[in-house]
């Protein structure tokens, strides 16, 4: 048994499937989708989804609503990903857990609403005030749509902090074939994303003090440099500390290689073919699809350079993955392989590139 | 065993003991004081209330109570009661903002006032940006002099009140931190059962009051000069927001639409190995459904496939392109770099199939409408008239009935396959009658 099914319905489906009860949004290009089906979806099984004001308006809502015990996701392309700055640091200061979609397109600005680009990869890391570590994770398939919103959520309740999941256009918008199953949609799943205890809502048996400031450990502000610093250590230790935990990645290794391609997202699809391709020729290369953007999965990323000369880092930007490669690549050889003209990486491209 | 009977005691009061920290003679405590005084007259489980508290020295007021607090960004404080509320009905939501806040959060108070959910704003409102410095506001009267307007403010105000009311608000009041029955004003707003507003005007006395001389009975003659009106100005039952989302919830339709639609291959194709081809046909062209009803016969016929879509922003206009990749193994690069076979709908895919033209791969076919010029080699177009048919096609079908014409001629997937998808994009009688088309088509000269 077959399916035809596109990301952005994958997506929806992760998100039904952990539990998600709210959803905000506001309209945008290629991101539409995910709020028009939860539209439909949430308010029968007895959640909400609104179409907010704008995307203040939508990300606040959704951090109000985890506030007072929801399961929330939101879902914006790059101009509304610049409005959710502000709050991002909010819900990282607040250790609010909620996930982001972030379908990207061609930027910067307006730039091409209907044409693909994976341009947000340093802007998900970098983008709110502060310099505070995020979680990101990359589907790098239909399937992966699916798998990495569950992953997503349960990251976010673990780690009590905004999680983006990096798609595309492509990605969510081409319909594609997998097998019945990988991507949810049979049978009842399980409920893994309620493995962590829930925080203490608003509204339940314990007062809550939730504040957007620098506070201490009962919620209240403070200036007091001892308590200033173990908060701020705090928010990012909880991230540094676990990124073996975090870490996601697809490894297809062969020990003879001397050419190692890395690549995340729908690029990886080009990938995957070249690297197929290039091995039925007598070509030892090795694969890399990094799931789990940020933190740079700095271990997978080790084992996989191990005995490596070359490198080819597959990218629909100028370069924004390559140099988190080229900080642990040490001696080797790193190149990058761009398109930035809207147009996906094809797999013959990919193949020149690594042969 | 029964539980044992609960007793209620009403608290004497939702404050904790820190003092509050605003300069001596603002408005900020007085107005917190008969918020306290609401709260105790209302008797409610200070577990059931939040305060959300905006940014400035009118956002530091939660931390003085005994109440779950939210402390968000400047301006935003009406976009997280919102999620609270709909999250938690039970909630008693109170959003405390100051006048700048107010200014900056501007599109979000028009929102909430038109959805009328059960929130209660009360603005302190004392015409600057106190914790800033004393810079002009959304509130600020002409002519005042703040940190920014020097020379004398040259804005006109922002009327809050009238601007809830034209909104929707359903319980709008304007009064002072003077005013002895504030706290009852406080009571009956937070009771109101929809969005109520409270403009409440203060003064700040670290800058707006000394250097505008606006002491309490200033205040009362400013509302006077401004022409703004004073006490209830408005209140009205009107449906709360929360209530009819959960009614309208209720009645629909609990049919999903994202689940699986499993296909079980049951035909044969011929294919055995990656077949790339473009469909450039026109908006509104049903496009996308022709490109639908191949891939899924071509699952129906043990193949995989994938379907990207290409069209101007404007749907209804210009072109609409869809690139098709069918396999025998999982597709993982569905781009169309170099495509097997073309097909050209109507003119508007003319244009968009140009490109493809010059980087076919060699031996492959190219299809188009009758009578649409191409920049190809003539002896290689295979024309296709839909219109030649014993009886007139729905214009609506002419897509499908072409690439499944196609489909035949390339033995992409047989027919009674093509059929099967086809019966499931639309009306089934004239989705027959297309692949009844196609079939002649496909065998015509
Ligand atoms: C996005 C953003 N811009 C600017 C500020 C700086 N800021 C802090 S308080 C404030 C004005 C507060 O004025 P008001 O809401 O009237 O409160 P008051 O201090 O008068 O009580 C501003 C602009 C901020 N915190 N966030
Ligand atoms: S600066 Fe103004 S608003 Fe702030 S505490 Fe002082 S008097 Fe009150
Ligand atoms: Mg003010």
């Amino acid at each position: 048994m077959r399916e035809f099914i596109d990301g952005s319905t994958a997506i929806v489906r992760g998100a039904l499937d952990s539990g998600c009860d709210f959803f905000a949004g506001y309209p945008i290009t290629p991101a539409s989708p995910i709020l028009m089906a939860m539209m439909r979806e949430l308010p029968p099984r007895g959640g909400v989804a609104i179409q907010a004001e704008d995307e203040i308006a939508s990300i606040g809502m959704c951090i109000g609503a985890v506030m007072a015990g929801a399961r929330a996701l939101t879902a914006t392309s790059g101009p509304g990903m610049s409005l959710y700055s502000e709050n991002l640091g909010l819900a990282i200061m607040g250790e609010v857990p909620l996930v982001v979609v972030d379908v990207q397109r061609l930027g910067p600005a307006t730039g091409g609403a209907t044409t693909v680009a994976q341009g947000d990869v340093q802007f998900v890391r970098w983008g709110t005030s502060g310099g505070f570590p995020i979680i990101a994770l990359a589907p790098s398939s239909i399937a992966d749509c699916y798998r990495l919103t569950r992953r997503a959520f349960e990251l976010a309740e673990r780690f009590r902090c905004p999680v983006f999941l990096v798609s595309d256009k492509e990605l969510n918008l081409t319909t594609n074939t997998i097998e019945a199953g990988e991507a949810g949609g049979v049978g009842t799943p399980t409920a893994s994303a309620h493995a962590v205890p829930a925080l203490a809502p608003v509204g339940g048996d314990d007062l809550v003090r939730f504040t957007g400031s620098t506070h201490d450990e009962r919620g209240f502000l403070t200036k007091d440099p001892r308590k200033v610093e173990r908060l701020n250590l705090h928010l990012a230790a909880k991230i540094e500390q676990h990124r073996d935990e975090i870490e996601l990645v697809e490894a297809d290794l062969v020990p003879q290689a001397r050419t190692l391609v890395i690549s995340y997202g729908v690029t990886a699809g080009g990938q995957r073919e070249a690297v197929r391709a290039a091995r039925r020729t007598g070509h030892a290369v090795s694969s890399l699809v990094i799931q789990s953007l940020w933190p740079v999965p700095e271990r997978a990323l080790a084992s996989a350079l191990h005995g490596i000369e070359r490198v080819v880092v597959a990218e629909l930007n100028q370069g924004q993955y390559l140099r988190e490669i080229e900080k642990l690549a040490g001696s080797r050889e790193v190149v990058g392989l761009q398109r930035i003209d809207g147009r996906l990486l094809t797999s013959d491209q990919v193949l020149e590139a690594i042969v | 065993m029964s539980p044992a009977p609960v007793t209620v005691t009403p608290l004497s009061t939702y404050r904790n003991d820190t003092p509050y920290p605003f300069c001596p003679g603002c408005g900020h405590g007085p107005i917190l004081d008969r918020l306290n005084e609401a709260l105790v007259a209302l008797g409610r489980d200070p577990h059931e209330i939040v305060l959300v508290s905006d940014i400035g020295c009118s956002g530091l007021s939660d931390q003085y109570f005994d109440t779950h607090a939210f402390h968000g960004l400047h301006g935003r404080s009406l976009t997280y009661a919102t999620g609270l509320k709909l999250a938690r009905p039970s909630l008693t939501v109170i959003v405390i903002m100051g006048d700048g806040g107010t200014g900056i959060g501007g599109a979000h108070l028009l929102a909430a006032a038109r959805r009328n959910l059960d929130l209660t704003v009360l603005v302190f409102n004392n015409f600057n940006f106190g914790m800033t410095g004393g810079q002009h506001s959304a509130t600020t009267p002409a002519g005042a002099l703040t940190s920014t307007t020097p020379g004398g403010h040259l804005e006109r105000p922002l009327d809050l009140c009238a601007t809830a009311v034209a909104s929707g608000a359903t319980y709008v009041c304007r009064a002072t931190s003077f005013d002895a029955d504030l706290g009852r004003r406080i009571g009956e707003a937070v009771a109101h059962p929809g969005f109520a507003l409270l403009d409440i005007w203060e003064p700040c006395t670290a800058y707006f009051a000394p250097r505008n001389r606006l002491g309490k009975k200033a205040t009362t003659e400013l509302m006077a000069s401004l022409g703004f009106e004073r006490g209830l100005m408005h209140q009205s039952e009107a449906p709360e927001y929360g209530a009819v989302y959960r009614a309208a919830a209720r009645g629909v339709s609990a049919a999903t639409s994202v689940a699986s639609t499993l296909i079980e291959p049951r035909f044969r194709s011929s294919l055995t190995r990656p077949f790339r081809l473009v469909l450039a046909g026109a908006a509104g062209g049903r496009v996308g459904t022709a490109a639908h009803m191949l891939c899924r016969a071509a699952i129906l016929s043990d193949l995989f496939a994938a379907e990207r879509r290409d069209y101007p922003v404007t749907v209804k206009t210009g072109y609409s392109l869809a690139e098709v990749v069918l396999s025998p193994a999982p597709i993982e690069d569905a781009t169309v770099a170099a495509a097997d076979a073309l097909v050209v709908l109507s003119p508007e895919g003319r244009a968009q199939a140009a490109p493809y033209l010059s980087r076919l791969v060699s031996g492959a076919r190219i299809f188009a409408l009758a009578g649409i010029e191409l920049t190809a080699d003539e002896r290689r177009v295979e024309r296709l008239d839909p219109s030649a048919a014993p009886r007139k096609l729905p214009s609506d079908v002419i897509a499908t009935t072409m690439v499944a014409a196609v489909a035949l001629r390339l033995e992409l997937a047989p027919l009674a396959a093509l059929r099967a998808a086809a019966e499931g994009e639309g009306d089934p009688a004239r989705m027959s009658a297309a692949i009844d088309a196609a079939e002649r088509l496909a065998s015509a000269p």
